[in-house]
């Protein structure tokens, strides 16, 4: 159901929010004030659903007032894509979908190959080229700063060149809540609502809003193979599977969702969003320990930044 | 759940990482696989100890020059508390980054040397808590297994920081002082049983007592950040003014102004999302509506009309200097406050301030990471509101028309 038609109720209460989300709500007001082409990058997982619920209470009664862009890696998992059309169609937005596949037919990027072939990487090339094609000049994204320690340098307005990349070392200064969004024609900004939030503060929050996530993100068996110690999906042909590899069905379910070539899937029996809070708070492994890009090196997340990864 | 923004404070090797690692560390708020990292890469390195520097120091350059150059955020979190530290840099020349990580937080850790004492680098990170009104600073006198965790060292300290005090501005701020181990453990997470003399609460405990923002802000302040039109039936005439509430409160039927064009009326509504309120409190985002159809736009500000503040086409402030470019007389600059920009043009500078309370210098401009008294000619009138009475409209940025760098920092006073 598209929300913005419900009625207004009438609690009678003082208002009192969480203050991240007093504060994400903020930054999503001046993100509409301050751009003309403003974008929401869109990938289907937790982070990205949280964003398009605080994007609709900044602007409700009114709709969301900017599009949604998903960077399509072709290595999706099914259970996300179908979550991801169902949502634009029940809330009545518009969302753009750009193909990594495209690029590399195109031979703008190359696939990599091997065991640890991911698709990851060359997200970045399409990424950019839809803000060029749409002349978006701010991209509105579900980056933490507890995620990876090169994000917890991230400003929430992130100024990014004319090639899309990021001045680690030039970065402005952001001051009270100040966020200053002046830039050049041909620089985007990156934009971060949720920055400040950690990983249990999504999942509290997505329990106590009741908003809905892919099921995947609940335990569910699942046909998977061990390597590296990580448990990999076994159920569809894009991850590399050597034949030494053995295929086991175990109760699993993901505490992340990106390309399907770099994520890992845990062993839980959590099957409700109760339970997965609760997994969340005794965890010891933290959210990206189970992301093989992250492993490549010790500056891995720096170094695609710089190149323009969001 | 409540959030508490820490910032710390402390020079080169005084501790700041180490401390942060070790609060993460006796929170068990590390996980196995940073953990495992951190291990592995101070093993590489050649340390014989943890070097917690590697959880916070998130770029290839600090990691390469082994010091903090940009803010990093940190989270834990406790049954009580979500914690956001941001680690600042101690050299002199990131004062600008000190500043900005101590801008959005209510609490600042002050690391000392027990075995240095109050050092010149102490006196300027007081100097900024007590320029940027953080409410609460702990002064954490670190290294005390170094000077045998005795007494006199930490009481010398203690001591030390009464002449700083009895020069500070802010005078609703609240100082404690922990003596502390971070490579240790003592009095961080765990009461040290090395210093039986202190029967203070640890790092921790104060920090999880610690409830800020009771210092009120003169009046309530809605910076407009933008106009909700939405454009169907349902809807067809509602206008709403989204913003976030700066100081003080607003409540349905409170005779409101709106600035600068001093137009009158009335709050209808305080809406957020789909749910209606009667009052909300300082620090929320909503949106107003209001009885009369007045012209209202992003910049403008709600006031409650009794607490109308005096408009102003010169600002007096205190500027903290952020850009590579001098600030020189003469000079535009888009001054943004709230979310206001307007057009200014410096006028004189009048000082340059020593950051160790020793007073002022005349001088005609600013360097980066200097502080000084500045006067602001604007083109049109902004609230002259001070920034000791409120934080949010006190303060404004100066944004370069050319470079639309956030250039330097200032709080409206004399």
């Amino acid at each position: 159901m598209d929300t913005t038609t419900q009625p207004i109720t009438d609690t009678k209460a003082t208002l009192a929010l969480n203050p991240l989300e007093s504060e994400a709500v903020y930054i999503f007001r001046e993100v509409v004030a301050q751009f003309d082409r403003p974008v929401l990058l869109f990938s289907g997982g937790k982070d990205s659903i949280t964003l398009v619920r605080l994007a609709q209470k900044a602007f409700f009664p009114a709709k969301i007032p900017f599009p949604l862009l998903h960077i399509d890696t072709g290595h999706n998992f099914p259970e996300t894509i179908a979550f991801r059309d169902k949502l634009v169609k029940e809330l009545g937005l518009e969302l753009i979908v750009r193909n990594v596949q495209d690029a590399i037919d195109e031979g703008r990027v190359i696939e990599e190959t091997g065991k640890y072939a991911s698709r990851n990487m060359l997200q970045t090339t399409t990424l950019l080229d839809a803000l060029e094609e749409f002349k978006f000049d701010a991209a509105i994204g579900g980056a933490r700063r507890d995620e990876e320690k090169a994000r917890a340098k991230e400003r929430i307005f992130s100024v990014r060149d004319d090639f899309g990349q990021w001045d680690e070392k030039n970065q402005r200064p952001e001051l009270f809540n100040f966020l200053n969004g002046n830039i050049d024609h041909g620089q985007n900004v990156r934009v971060f609502p949720i920055s400040n939030w950690t990983e249990l503060d999504v999942w509290s929050y997505i329990a106590s809003e009741k908003i809905e996530i892919p099921s995947i993100y609940f335990a569910h068996q699942r046909k998977t193979f061990l390597r590296d110690g990580m448990l990999w999906s076994a159920q569809d042909d894009v991850v590399f599977r050597a034949e030494d590899e053995e295929v086991v069905e175990h109760t699993v379910r993901f505490r992340t969702v990106g390309d399907m070539s770099c994520t890992a899937a845990v062993l839980s029996t959590a099957d409700t969003i109760e339970k997965v809070v609760g997994e969340i708070r005794t965890s010891t492994i933290s959210e990206r320990g189970a992301r093989i890009d992250d492993k490549r090196s010790e500056a891995a997340m720096e170094k695609r930044k710089q190149q323009g990864y969001f | 759940m409540d959030v508490l923004k820490i910032a710390t404070a402390g020079s080169v090797d005084d501790g700041k990482s180490t401390l942060i690692g070790r609060l993460l560390y006796d929170t068990k708020s590390l996980t196995t696989d940073k953990l495992e990292a951190i291990e592995k890469k101070s093993k590489a390195n050649g340390f014989d100890y943890l070097d917690f520097s590697l959880a916070t120091d998130g770029l290839v350059a600090e990691r390469e020059q082994g010091i903090t150059i940009d803010v990093a955020h940190i989270y834990f979190s406790t049954a009580k508390k979500s914690y956001i530290i941001a680690d600042t840099p101690g050299h002199v020349e990131y004062t600008r980054n000190m500043v900005t990580g101590a801008s959005t937080s209510q609490a600042s850790i002050i690391l000392v040397d027990a075995r240095k004492g109050v050092v010149e680098q102490t006196y300027r990170h007081f100097f900024i808590n007590d320029l940027l009104r953080v409410e609460d600073i702990v002064v954490a006198v670190n290294k005390m297994d170094l000077v045998d965790y005795n007494e006199e060292a930490f009481n010398k300290i203690v001591s030390d920081f009464g002449a700083l005090t009895q020069k500070q501005q802010f005078k609703a701020q609240r100082i404690t002082f922990v003596p502390i181990s971070a490579l240790k453990g003592d009095n961080v997470v765990n009461a040290s049983t090395e210093m039986p003399w202190y029967d203070g609460e640890t790092l921790l405990e104060h920090l999880e007592q610690l409830n800020p923002s009771q210092v009120e802000e003169v009046g309530a302040r809605f910076p407009v950040q933008t106009v909700i039109r939405p454009k169907q039936d349902q809807y067809h005439d509602f206008r709403g003014y989204a913003g976030k509430v700066s100081g003080g409160a607003l409540a349905v039927g409170d005779a409101v102004t709106v600035l600068p064009s001093g137009r009158n009326s009335v709050i209808k509504d305080i809406l957020f999302y789909n749910a209606s309120f009667t009052k909300v409190d300082a620090g929320n985002s909503c949106t107003i509506t209001l009885e009369d159809d007045v012209n209202v736009s992003r910049g403008d500000i709600l006031v409650k009309s009794a607490q109308a503040p005096s408009l102003t086409k010169e600002l007096q402030a205190t500027v903290c200097w952020m850009d590579n470019n001098a600030l020189v007389p003469g000079t535009k600059y888009l001054v943004q406050q709230g979310t206001a920009q307007i057009l200014g043009k410096v006028k004189s500078i009048n000082s340059v301030v020593h950051t160790d309370f020793s007073g002022v210098d005349a001088t005609d401009k600013l360097v980066l990471n200097d502080i000084g008294k500045v006067t602001i000619q604007l083109s049109k009138q902004v609230l002259n509101d001070q920034f000791l009475d409120n934080k949010q409209t006190g303060s404004f940025i100066l944004i370069d028309t050319q470079s639309h760098a956030t250039a330097g920092v200032g709080f409206i006073g004399s």
